[in-house]
């Protein structure tokens, strides 16, 4: 075969890629953890207290949202969740991914802190178990432990008005 | 009716770009010399309507006549006239239409300077740059009008987008599309070259100017932007391998190479084949940048524009240009032959090693960029692809790359003899070497292998450049101040933009491994100490802007309890779009920066800060500005102008043709 045909060829396999790519919301990421239980875990908190399992989430609707102090976007998102978190409505709880404790300390201390108990994942195991892409990512888990909804990236107050506190109210009023 | 002027003006050009792209083609291709010769006024007429409509439509945003869409999403009453002016770039229609005037202005640019070449070469040159004047006219005409009115007229505009309104940003872009738009030059005369099936080293050395320029504009528009993002991101990095950084830098990656392989060609009638590849790959990357910054294929902070129907238009526009320049390759560069032959120790080994570096690292970019699109088109899941892999993979390339900066010029082209070389540069070496050792113990704090290598490095090139050109002074026995204007503009330029590099690879080690950092809440009075530096929180001050308003901290800075410097971060709230914005404050110096952002309010009178400790970081930009001034020296060369004067293509000149002789 003619050598000088490789770049025209590779070319076109590229043209293909991005024409099936301009039909793909690259924000949004289907999760195969969608309707099923959340996955089992048990970590240190990241206060040290005690250990944090999947367990929590049974009983009531809960948010467990993945973050770390490396995490631009988290930073971007946090006015939003200390928001959410004073008006009471939903607990939140925080996987603390691939972080450093000392760290995440700070940042809580500095920015306020959300969160209604943090789960420290230092290697980001559980994370992976989760599904987890890449941080800020948000779960809604309903009253018998199982994922019903995932956020990717940074909540905006719209994300919440329009997804998640709906999300959150249907959710409520299931029988558990 | 202004507005209307302006479409209209657009459609003229278009029809005239049309007529440029078509009858000198077909003029060419049937050797008929009356439809040849309408390439050169059709595209000063086409460049002088996209003058006109590109006046109208910034006459309308002075004027913040807000019927017109375009003016009414991106201007506002309040904002400042130079911001108006910037804000015809502001967005997707408007910057559009700066990118086609810019490839106007390239186009003129040829007709003026094309005297010494044959006819039938600038008719088709001319040809294939209106051919990409009339995508782009179809695509805005079709998908992007920046004329279209609205109706009611609002009474006041959306303003700019706020991270558009600094001055960095009110450069950046044109510089940028500059560099973009210039590789076209390169390109459209490959194209003819493949069309007319001549490629002597003449068309090489007329090549050789066009794609510095455009080189020496994509690298100051690169530079500005990631000043910009330095200045005005607030958290005091200055790469981020953002994909719209990454489409900016694939072309310059490539650019490097083709102006290094264009030097073999010319000089040596060596890597033709490989030379044109580069022009067509230069090109079809700006328009890959293009594509997917306007497309919105990948997620990013810069995207802008997010349209199904405008993303397949520029696909196919892709597919049409990119696909057939390289089909035109395909049947055409086995004929090319290339003559000269040259020993693996050689200048052309060297040279052609720099290539084969530049373009896997832009492969490697390639690949991190559309990684996550890859997969998701696959239906294989999504990821996005950070910064670690960027430097993983990016700064090993570079590195072998720096250390044959410094070696290649002390070679001989053709045959090099590896004692002379090794002699001439050991101490040189040595040099680097006792610098990359002493100086990060010097200055203490965490030192590594790669910190001592990249300062090795740094000093290598900087040491390399300074030898280069002392040698070459006193080469002759001249006296010295006669051979200093006697030396090439060439000979300067490379050693200038070599040396700059080394101050680049400096300023980038220096930071990465010496800078420090603190984030943390403070409180009015309180006084933080880091480096030996002390900061203090004077107090928080509300400001208003024409546009925003702003809280303003006043941070004080004192060493060994000598006052320095007074800072003022910003929190900015633009009132408009209500986005807020951080403005870094920042005592630049030349050894290093303090760098003072503000995050977010913790109480009534505490704030969290984050202080940044960088030394040495503005010698990136120092190094960059230099690479650039190179490359505007060695392109002002005498050879390249001296031809401009004569009718005809200059065999040689006396100048060069002791190295060309062998070739022919």
């Amino acid at each position: 075969m003619n050598k000088f045909l490789v770049p025209v060829v590779l070319f076109f396999v590229l043209v293909g890629f991005l024409f099936i790519g301009l039909y793909k919301d690259p924000s949004e990421v289907p999760s195969p953890l969608i309707d099923k239980p959340a996955p089992q875990f048990s970590l240190p908190m990241l206060n040290n207290v005690g250990m944090f399992t999947d367990k929590v989430f049974l009983g009531k609707v809960s948010l467990l949202n993945v973050w770390g102090t490396w995490c631009f976007a988290c930073r971007e998102e946090h006015p939003i969740l200390n928001k959410l978190a004073a008006q009471k409505i939903v607990p939140i709880y925080g996987l603390n991914y691939k972080d450093v404790a000392s760290e995440a300390k700070k940042y809580l201390e500095t920015y306020g802190n959300p969160y209604t108990a943090n789960a420290f994942d230092e290697n980001g195991r559980v994370g992976i178990e989760w599904g987890v892409y890449g941080a800020p990512e948000t779960f809604i888990i309903d009253k018998k432990g199982i994922i019903r909804y995932k956020h990717i990236g940074p909540l905006s107050q719209k994300d919440l008005d329009s997804t998640i506190l709906p999300k959150i109210k249907q959710l409520n009023n299931e029988a558990s | 009716m202004i507005p209307e002027v302006g479409h209209f003006a657009l459609i003229i050009a278009l029809c005239l770009a049309i007529v440029q792209t078509i009858v000198p083609i077909l003029g060419a291709q049937t050797n008929t010399s009356q439809w040849m010769v309408v390439a050169k006024p059709a595209a000063r007429g086409h460049f002088l309507f996209l003058v006109i409509s590109y006046i109208c439509l910034t006459y309308s945003f002075i004027k913040s006549d807000f019927s017109v869409l375009y003016v009414a999403m991106h201007s506002n009453t309040a904002l400042p006239l130079h911001y108006k002016i910037s804000a015809v770039w502001g967005a997707h229609e408007g910057s559009l239409l700066l990118w086609v005037l810019m490839l106007g202005a390239w186009t003129f640019a040829v007709t003026l300077f094309s005297r010494s070449l044959p006819n039938n070469m600038v008719a088709r040159v001319l040809g294939v740059m209106g051919f990409v004047s009339v995508g782009f006219l179809l695509f805005m005409l079709l998908t992007s009008n920046p004329f279209e009115r609205i109706f009611p007229v609002p009474l006041e505009g959306k303003d700019l987008n706020p991270l558009l309104q600094d001055p960095g940003l009110v450069i950046h872009p044109p510089m940028l599309y500059m560099g973009y738009v210039g590789f076209s030059v390169a390109f459209a005369i490959s194209i003819a070259a493949l069309l007319g099936g001549k490629l002597d080293s003449a068309w090489a050395r007329w090549s050789r100017p066009w794609a510095i320029f455009a080189w020496v504009f994509l690298t100051i528009g690169i530079t500005l932007g990631s000043w910009w993002a330095y200045h005005e991101l607030g958290w005091g990095g200055w790469w981020f391998w953002d994909p719209v950084e990454n489409a900016s830098f694939m072309p310059w990656l490539v650019g490097t190479a083709l102006i290094h392989s264009l030097a073999v060609s010319e000089k040596r009638s060596s890597f033709k084949s490989w030379t044109v590849l580069l022009s067509i790959l230069a090109f079809s990357l700006s328009l890959l940048g293009t594509f997917l910054v306007r497309s919105g294929v990948l997620v990013s902070v810069h995207a802008f524009a997010t349209d199904p129907a405008r993303g397949i238009y520029i696909l196919i526009f892709l597919a049409v240009v990119v696909g057939g320049s390289l089909l035109l390759y395909a049947l055409r560069a086995p004929h090319i032959k290339s003559i000269g032959q040259f020993d693996l120790f050689s200048r052309e080994t060297a040279l052609l090693l720099n290539n084969v570096l530049l373009l896997v690292a832009m492969f490697t970019i390639l690949v991190g960029t559309l990684y996550p699109l890859f997969l998701d088109a696959l239906n294989a899941g999504k990821i996005s692809v950070g910064p670690p892999y960027f430097n993983a993979v990016f700064v090993p390339l570079m590195l072998p790359l720096v250390l044959i900066v410094g070696i290649g010029p002390f070679m001989r082209w053709k045959k090099a003899s590896l004692t002379e070389v090794a002699k001439k540069l050991i101490k040189i070496f040595i040099i680097g070497l006792v610098i990359g050792i002493a100086l990060p113990l010097m200055v203490g704090g965490k030192t590594s292998i790669l910190v001592a290598i990249g300062i090795t490095l740094g000093g290598w090139s900087i040491a390399a450049a300074i030898y280069y050109l002392l040698r070459n002074f006193f080469k002759t026995e001249k006296n010295i101040l006669q051979h200093l204007t006697k030396l090439p503009r060439a000979t300067y330029g490379m050693a200038i933009a070599h040396f700059g590099i080394g101050v680049f690879v400096f300023g980038v080690t220096f930071v990465n491994a010496f800078q420090q950092e603190k984030e943390l809440p403070m409180e009015t009075g309180q006084r933080v100490e880091m480096s030996g530096y002390e900061f203090e929180l004077k107090g928080i001050a509300n400001v208003k802007g024409p546009n925003y308003s702003s809280k303003q901290a006043r941070v004080n800075v004192y060493k060994q309890d000598k006052h320095i410097a007074t800072l003022l971060p910003e929190k900015r709230t633009y009132l408009v779009q209500q986005n807020p914005m951080t403005e870094a404050g920042i005592d630049t110096g030349f050894l290093r920066d303090i760098y003072v952002a503000m995050g977010e309010q913790i109480n009534e009178n505490a704030w969290g800060m984050r202080l940044y400790y960088k030394p040495f970081v503005q010698w990136i930009w120092l190094g960059a500005s230099l690479m650039a001034l190179g490359g505007l020296i060695a392109a002002l060369d005498r050879r390249y102008r001296l031809k401009l004067k004569k009718s005809k293509p200059v065999v040689e000149t006396v100048k060069t043709s002791s190295k060309v002789a062998t070739a022919s």
